[in-house]
């Protein structure tokens, strides 16, 4: 009669144990019982790490680091490195001043827009909308959350530096609601962004001549009137 | 007639009962070990410093992986966002919900916040993220639905046969590269054994076998 019980029971265990477990998740950590080598003493980006005080393995830049990779090519062919803060390429501004470049100073090609439009999509949708009309998913169902048109005339009015300080370092320079996003998006893509959002506006400063042209276009040309340079 | 079982035939029954008692133990031990979280991963689920909801951001709002993880694309690992990236929209949105209480610490206070890592291949994997994502793998093939996962599991072995899986076929997991970052994505009007051939020969992806491709 034990042995029936016994032998029970181990059938209990194993079947439990083959097939009670499966699918299940688990608060704990994989448990490493033959290491293999998997965990080294070497360090791994975005660990914690006892060796610096802050804990923080991936340091940021020293102060007085000079990084010269990743160089941005302006309209003239120069290189303009990321330590540059004060050159226009970086700061958005005409160089000594205060005043806002009138227009982007890198090259604009329909690659650089593509592209400008890739990353709008990323950052700048959320709250915005794909339309730029403020109405992204976030200000929609966030409580408290507004995001600019950026159709308002006085949007479309700004220069183009303004539009890039705004995106790289805050609305109103850093006083407003919008945030920087110059840590997530490289100076490249800050002007490509730029050069999307123009792009967009003008979507919606069409006359009806235009729009009556855009209807008899063929599709995929380029109906003459958009292609007349247009004053602000 | 006595003669025909060997003394020893007497234990049997006990030898049996022992042996199979080891054995049973024995798979239950393996079994429970190999084929759950402890060994495999899949199912890991730990608990976050703060209940972050994948499902609700990157699901419902629909906001682009790259939002947050934006080294994605240009570093050999995907990085967690700074708490700065939570305050573009939480310095506003639910700005002081106890929930959000750890964020807004670490951002004040320039202390990291202890997000506990899922995904970790051994030290001896050189897993390279943009090699990836700019080749057309998406992060779905690796981590799963995780705009439907509300907490984050793991949900992919990520053992050395899964990555050769893929290594080995690698026109069935291409897709083009502007559905990399969407999940949802069915695989429409693209066959693997067409478009997937031709997208592979025109991106240069070998989908290379050799060991020192992952071991260095």
């Amino acid at each position: 009669m034990r042995l029936i019980f016994a032998g029970m029971a181990v059938l209990v265990l194993l079947v439990v144990g083959l097939l009670g477990f499966r699918g299940s998740s688990s608060r704990k950590p994989p448990l490493e019982i033959f290491p293999d080598m998997d965990r080294q003493p070497k360090l791994r980006p975005m660990e914690p790490n006892r060796f610096f005080p802050n804990g923080i393995s991936s340091q940021p830049t020293p102060e007085g680091a000079v990084p010269r990779s990743r160089p941005v090519v302006d309209r003239e062919g120069r290189k303009v490195f990321p330590y540059q803060n004060d050159h226009p390429v970086n700061s958005g501004r005409v160089a000594g001043t205060t005043n806002y470049l009138t227009l982007s100073p890198l090259p604009v090609s329909r690659e650089v827009v593509a592209r400008g439009r890739e990353r709008y999509a990323i950052s700048c949708v959320p709250c915005h909308g794909e339309l730029g009309d403020g109405q992204g998913m976030v200000t929609r169902m966030a409580v408290g959350m507004a995001a600019a048109n950026l159709h308002d005339p006085a949007i479309v009015r700004m220069a183009d530096g303004q539009l890039y300080r705004t995106l790289a370092f805050g609305s109103k320079e850093g006083q407003g609601v919008m945030k920087g996003y110059a840590s997530n998006i490289d100076v490249a893509d800050r002007w490509a962004i730029v050069a999307y959002l123009r792009a967009l506006q003008s979507s919606r400063l069409a006359s009806l001549e235009e729009l009556k042209s855009l209807e008899k276009a063929q599709p995929g040309t380029v109906p003459a009137a958009l292609l007349q340079p247009k004053s602000n | 007639m006595s003669n025909i079982f060997p003394k020893w035939t007497n234990r049997l029954p006990l030898l049996v009962l022992v042996g199979g008692l080891l054995l049973g133990g024995g798979v239950v031990t393996g079994v429970t070990y190999y084929f759950t979280p402890k060994y495999a991963n899949v199912g890991y689920q730990p608990l976050q410093p703060v209940s972050f909801s994948h499902k609700i951001h990157a699901g419902e709002l629909g906001m682009d992986c790259r939002y947050c993880h934006n080294g994605v694309e240009k570093s050999w690992f995907s990085n967690v966002p700074a708490a700065s990236t939570c305050m573009n929209c939480h310095g506003v949105v639910l700005k002081d919900d106890p929930r959000l209480a750890p964020v807004r610490e670490s951002h004040e206070k320039h202390t990291p916040l202890p997000w506990v890592q899922i995904h970790k291949t051994p030290d001896y994997v050189y897993f390279n993220h943009s090699v990836h994502v700019n080749r057309g793998i998406s992060c779905v093939h690796c981590h799963g639905k995780i705009t439907e996962m509300d907490e984050v599991r793991h949900e992919k072995s990520l053992s050395m046969a899964f990555c050769l899986d893929c290594h080995r076929n690698t026109h069935e997991k291409i897709r083009p590269l502007e559905q990399v970052y969407n999940l949802d994505w069915k695989g429409e009007g693209f066959a693997p054994e067409r478009e997937g051939r031709a997208l592979a020969g025109k991106l240069g992806v070998e989908g290379s076998q050799s060991c020192s491709v992952c071991h260095r």
